[in-house]
């Protein structure tokens, strides 16, 4: 049965042996149409030239999978980079002050403030139960402060009442106090469109900022913007420091390069997204979404991401061998502990020999953490090498220098001891089954598997 | 010209960028690459996108320069690119014996619609022209308000329904009016869509229909209003909304920033759509008619 097990892995890996490292010249012949992507993705050109540099330096040399050709593979390098510089995780509207917390919100006109301010109030007010005040400091464009006022009864959130030819900083000022008065959680301040070189009105706003002193600073730009974005961007963080991008219109067809561009000059993080025009279209932004928009090359990155993960299986592979010739280690454990971790927690040396389907399910089931997994392998690591071989060396002094070493007790290094002889027993079981050449059913092996979930602390 | 001088407030720091490299890399009388590719790079940075701007300094690569400074590769290339701008040279004429002339205003949302229709009517009320606008965007909060005020400012009538009025049964009453009154010009404002919203798109298109039913050759415009901060998203704006309802001009506005609305260069190649006139501003005044050579010298920087 071992024999057609790996043939049927080899099937799968046959063709995808790592093949020797990218070249200078491939990821230059790549990077040559990755550039012009970019750029007809409204990536803004120094934004370019220096994602282009950057990913050259780390693509030459990198290990190409057999099966992907050069330029996917720089594809793909080019994809976790621009994920990396968007930053990899969704971060929250900040509003951790005492309250009132106040947002600011500012952007050149028409780029989707308004809107934003009360998609935003509508979130804060529903999803995390505060008492927001919204307040248009618009005083210049027609209808403004009325507009955000309607939008404020459709919503059923309370907004400044109007007071006619009241300054913007006042109409600030005026909001705090009201704020204050009425015990309000959260005040979002909208304010009037304004181009990032028109100077009277980027020292007002700039007063504005000083003034109210936000914790929040949300630069609202249409995810439509083309190469101006980083002039937007740089001008707005120097003269108000912004702490967040908003990007609306995301649900048009636009590539969205602006994105990068805004987050790569200004380092701020982009918070949220205008999904459309209701009061509900706000999201969370995702950079790996917005990569595959802007790089338009979603099918080649999922075609090498599966060409990993099979090489991973080629991995598995090499410890069915070490299995079969009875060589099971705790360097092999420590070895599953990481290959656990990379396939988040769910994934592992069994789950990876097909029909096992008990161990995949205690895996899922007991949820496997990162911590635990962490911790598992801190044990193996403050091991000596003899010791990952020879386990049987392992007398209590020795367990104890190791809980140190890991900074764990005694008792999580006798778990991890533990789990590992189950295993070795199940595998010293499996060599047996196949040295007979029986054709195992793999509900044999699962009841080969103790009942008790070794997976779990 | 003012607008000119404001449009190069924002491109003179690429202009002078791109003279320095340009003094100190320049040797013999043809532009070496390191030069051409700055140029490139100058267009790009111009949202022209990049196979126009291939295109365009691929046509400067074999000429030759006697006696060689930055100005004078600048005016060549700003004459390559007025080219193509004069192909779609027509500023709008609202001549219609006597008849009202209708032009409907369309666009993605925030571009400009609702503030250009008021400098137009501004514009066109100057003129002695007798002017109806109908408050078509009957979706966006306040958005009625807002034309009110520029009605106000413009001196011209206004026709409004409540917010969530059909559009196009608002559109064919205040033909109707304009009509009746005897208008000489007839504006229609609409909310403002993405071009990729097939409903949106759908129901827009009900406007001109409605519209033929009281006068064939209505709408006389279909003007489109695109942002100068757009990139190459501006194309597929054009592309979608006239195979919706047949685009008849176009309008930049936002031109007084930092963007330089290069993608209008695009556009000018691909589609024979004339261009009527760039928006400079939020005031009133602040909307110019086109002028392909001026726009093509601000374009690189050149008074
Ligand atoms: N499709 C779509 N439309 C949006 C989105 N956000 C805003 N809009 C629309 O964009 C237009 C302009 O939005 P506003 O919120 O008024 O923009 P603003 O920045 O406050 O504009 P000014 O105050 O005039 O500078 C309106 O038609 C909105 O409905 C979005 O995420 N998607
Ligand atoms: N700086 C500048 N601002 C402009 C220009 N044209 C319009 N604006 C501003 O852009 C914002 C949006 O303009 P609107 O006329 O409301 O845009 P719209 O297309 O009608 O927007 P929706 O109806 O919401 O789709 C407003 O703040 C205007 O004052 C211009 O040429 N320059
Ligand atoms: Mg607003
Ligand atoms: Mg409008």
């Amino acid at each position: 049965m071992f024999q057609g097990l790996q043939d049927k892995f080899g099937e799968i890996l046959g063709n995808l042996k790592k093949r020797g490292s990218l070249k200078e010249s491939d990821v230059k012949e790549a990077l040559r149409q990755v550039r012009i992507a970019l750029l007809e993705a409204d990536v803004a050109l120094p934004v370019v030239k220096k994602l282009i540099k950057d990913i050259e330096t780390k693509a030459i040399g990198q290990e190409i999978l057999r099966s992907i050709s050069p330029a996917q593979m720089v594809i793909k390098i080019v994809n976790d980079h621009m994920i990396e510089v968007l930053g990899t995780k969704s971060e929250d509207i900040n509003l951790k002050t005492s309250p009132p917390a106040i947002i600011l919100v500012a952007g050149l006109q028409g780029s989707g403030k308004t809107t934003t301010v009360i998609k935003l109030a509508h979130k804060i007010k529903s999803k995390m139960n505060k008492k927001v005040l919204v307040a248009s400091l618009d005083v210049y464009r027609p209808a403004a402060q009325q507009q955000l006022k309607i939008l404020g009864e459709q919503a059923d959130i309370s907004s400044l009442p109007i007071i006619d030819g009241q300054l913007p900083l006042d109409i600030a000022k005026r909001s705090i106090k009201a704020g204050a008065l009425q015990g309000t959680d959260v005040i979002i301040l909208d304010t009037a469109g304004r181009m990032n070189v028109d100077e009277a009105l980027m020292t007002e706003l700039s007063q504005i900022h000083a003034t109210v002193k936000p914790i929040e600073t949300l630069l609202v730009a249409d995810s439509l913007t083309g190469q101006d974005a980083v002039n937007i961007a740089k001008a707005f963080k120097e003269r108000i420091n912004i702490t967040g991008i908003a990007l609306t219109r995301i649900d048009g067809d636009a590539r969205g390069g602006a994105a990068i561009s805004m987050k790569s000059v200004t380092g701020c993080p982009i918070k949220v997204l205008g999904t459309g025009e209701k009061i509900d279209d706000l999201e969370n932004f995702h950079p790996d979404r917005i990569v595959s928009r802007i790089l338009g090359m979603g099918d080649v990155v999922s075609l090498v991401e599966k060409a990993k993960e099979t090489i991973d299986e080629e991995d598995a592979q090499k410890l069915e061998k070490k299995i079969l010739k009875g060589q099971f280690d705790l360097n092999d454990l420590r070895d599953q502990l990481r290959q656990m971790k990379k396939m988040g927690g769910m994934s592992g040396l069994m789950t990876m020999l097909p029909g096992i389907s008990k161990v995949k399910k205690q895996m899922s089931q007991s949820n496997i953490d990162e911590k635990m997994l962490l911790h598992q392998e801190a044990i193996i690591n403050s091991m000596t090498p003899k010791e990952r071989i020879h386990v049987k060396v392992l007398n209590a002094s020795r367990k104890r220098r190791i809980a140190a070493g890991a900074g764990v007790e005694i008792q999580d290094v006798n778990r991890v001891l533990k789990q590992y002889k189950q295993m070795s027993l199940v595998m010293k079981k499996m060599k047996k089954m196949g040295k007979k050449g029986k054709n195992i059913n793999p509900e044999a092996i699962n009841n080969l598997i103790p009942n008790q979930n070794f997976f779990k602390h | 010209m003012e607008w000119v001088s404001k449009l190069n407030n924002g491109l003179n720091k690429t202009a002078s960028g791109l003279s320095k490299n340009l003094s100190t890399v320049f040797k013999g009388k043809k532009l070496d690459p390191q030069t051409l590719e700055d140029l490139e790079d100058l267009l790009i940075s111009s949202d022209f996108g990049v196979s126009i701007s291939k295109k365009i300094v691929d046509s400067i690569s074999k000429e030759k320069f006697n006696d060689f400074d930055t100005n004078k590769v600048r005016e060549f290339l700003s004459k390559k690119v007025s080219e193509i701008l004069k192909l779609r040279y027509l500023p709008l004429n609202t001549e219609n014996n006597g008849d009202p002339y209708v032009i409907l205003v369309v666009g993605v949302n925030g571009v400009g619609k609702t503030t250009t229709i008021g400098k137009l009517a501004n514009n066109f009320v100057k003129k002695n022209k007798n002017v109806l606008i109908a408050a078509g965007d009957t979706f966006r909060a306040a958005a009625i308000d807002q034309l009110k005020i520029w009605s106000d400012r413009s001196k011209s009538e206004i026709i409004t329904k409540p917010t969530g009025t059909d559009a196009a049964a608002l559109s064919y009453e205040a033909l109707v009016t304009a009509k009746e009154e005897k208008k000489d010009i007839l504006i229609i404002d609409t909310a403002g869509r993405l071009q990729n919203k097939t409903d949106l798109m759908n129901q827009l298109e009900k406007i001109p229909r409605v519209l033929k039913k009281i006068d064939e050759t209505s709408p006389h415009s279909v003007l489109l209003v695109l942002d100068a901060s757009t990139g190459q998203n501006a194309i597929s704006q054009v592309e979608l909304f006239n195979k919706s309802c047949g685009v008849t001009g176009l309008i930049m506005t936002k031109l007084d920033g930092t963007a330089k609305g290069g993608v209008l260069v695009s556009i000018a190649e691909r589609y024979p759509i004339p261009i009527h006139a760039i928006g400079v501003g939020e005031g009133i005044d602040d909307l110019q008619e086109f002028e392909p050579e001026s726009y093509s010298r601000a374009l690189l920087g050149l008074l």
